[in-house]
């Protein structure tokens, strides 16, 4: 091995163990983000944290494409033939989320029997081999829902 | 293509013919495409989950779902603690693939297997994990069809939950499982010498590709359905 490719060799060594702690802050981060979310009830916040955790997600995305796939250090040619293409997911998003929101507000406010479901709680039923747990969480949950507007769960 | 031509044409334009315009061999190209393929039927499934839940009016909360750990006692209420062992599983079964890639670009053969050799480990160690809720949640009464889960709010959920959560997480689990046979397989052709006689251990490099991107699509699975 010469010289120059055992530089190469540490550096290649030095940028996966930096990639590595970044993916696992990023994710530690996003733990955190959601055991903090699970006792916040206020819609706002917890569509603002869910924000942060997309925003991290990608941030994860970028981490293992460009340094454990190396398309960072592909030619731009390379790059541009992959990521073009993907960029169409803007749209799509964008396009059928907002679809779907329209499509429950519609039937919201044209369909009586879709909206009354949503306001009927269900009577808890008892499963067999988890009885002892159930009546904890679910009053946990039904508790919950008290305080919430059933849109803030989307 | 002599390597002087290549040399004096490396500030020229790479679209001139004569060479390859992404500077990489034909098999990582058509990884590269074949991942980008699946990519959107990756993404296909989650916006059509993002879609179906956005329509609906409650969903279930993730945190009262996937609650239990293995070999805890009985109602245990451990949301996120068990799928971020998973998650981590995955990273770090990606990070030694990287590793067996470079050594691999660095003829270490010795390095290749070993990191092979964990990679194959982390991914058998996911796929058990997959394996122990998919059944937890099939004794809880979850399946295709059936959600034995109310929406956070108390009332009634449709089986969209799960029939969402097991499409997805079994296609991701399908493509763990192929990315385990094709790792198990480069870790045999190691110890065959067969990249050694080739002169190169560019194979490695592709089938690490395709386990990154199992490790990306969790990244995506895992935010989705855990978290958000």
């Amino acid at each position: 091995m010469s010289q120059d490719t055992h530089a190469e060799h540490h550096d290649v060594i030095a940028e996966i163990k930096k990639v590595t702690i970044i993916l696992s802050v990023l994710t530690i981060v996003e733990l955190i983000l959601g055991f903090w979310m699970i006792g916040i009830t206020s819609a706002g916040l917890r569509l603002a944290i869910k924000g942060v955790i997309i925003i991290l997600m990608l941030a994860k995305a970028f981490y293992i494409v460009a340094y454990f796939m190396h398309l960072k250090h592909e030619l731009k040619n390379l790059i541009m033939t992959i990521i073009v293409p993907l960029a169409l997911f803007i749209w799509f998003i964008i396009a059928f989320l907002a679809d779907g929101n329209s499509f429950r507000n519609l039937r919201n406010d044209y369909n009586p029997h879709f909206k009354e479901q949503a306001t009927i709680k269900v009577e808890k039923k008892e499963h067999d081999a988890h009885g002892a747990e159930k009546p904890t969480h679910e009053k946990d949950a039904s508790k919950e829902g008290e305080h919430k507007a059933p849109e803030d769960h989307k | 293509m002599s390597n002087v031509t290549t040399a004096s044409t490396k500030e020229a334009k790479w679209w001139n013919g004569g060479k390859s315009p992404f500077d990489v061999e034909y098999g990582k190209v058509m990884m590269w495409y074949f991942l980008m393929s699946d990519a959107f039927t990756f993404g296909a499934f989650l916006i059509s989950y993002g879609t179906v839940r956005f329509s609906t009016n409650g969903w279930p909360d993730p945190n009262l779902v996937f609650k239990s750990f293995p070999f805890a006692p009985e109602g245990v209420n451990a949301p996120l603690v068990f799928v971020s062992v998973m998650t981590f599983i995955l990273i770090v079964s990606s990070v030694t693939m990287v590793l067996a890639v470079h050594a691999g670009k660095m003829m270490d053969k010795k390095g290749v297997v070993r990191n092979m050799i964990w990679t194959i480990i982390g991914g058998i160690a996911f796929l058990s994990c997959q394996a122990w809720e998919w059944n937890h949640l099939h004794h809880e009464g979850a399946w295709w069809g059936m959600n034995p889960f109310m929406n956070a709010d108390g009332t009634a959920s449709t089986s969209n939950f799960t029939n969402f959560f097991f499409t997805i997480t079994g296609f991701h689990g399908f493509h763990v499982f192929s990315g385990v046979v094709i790792n198990i397989v480069m870790l045999i052709m190691t110890l065959m010498d067969k990249f050694e006689q080739r002169g190169h251990y560019l194979m490695i490099e592709k089938a690490g590709l395709y386990w990154h991107f199992v490790d990306l699509v969790w990244v995506f699975v895992f935010t989705c359905f855990y978290l958000l």
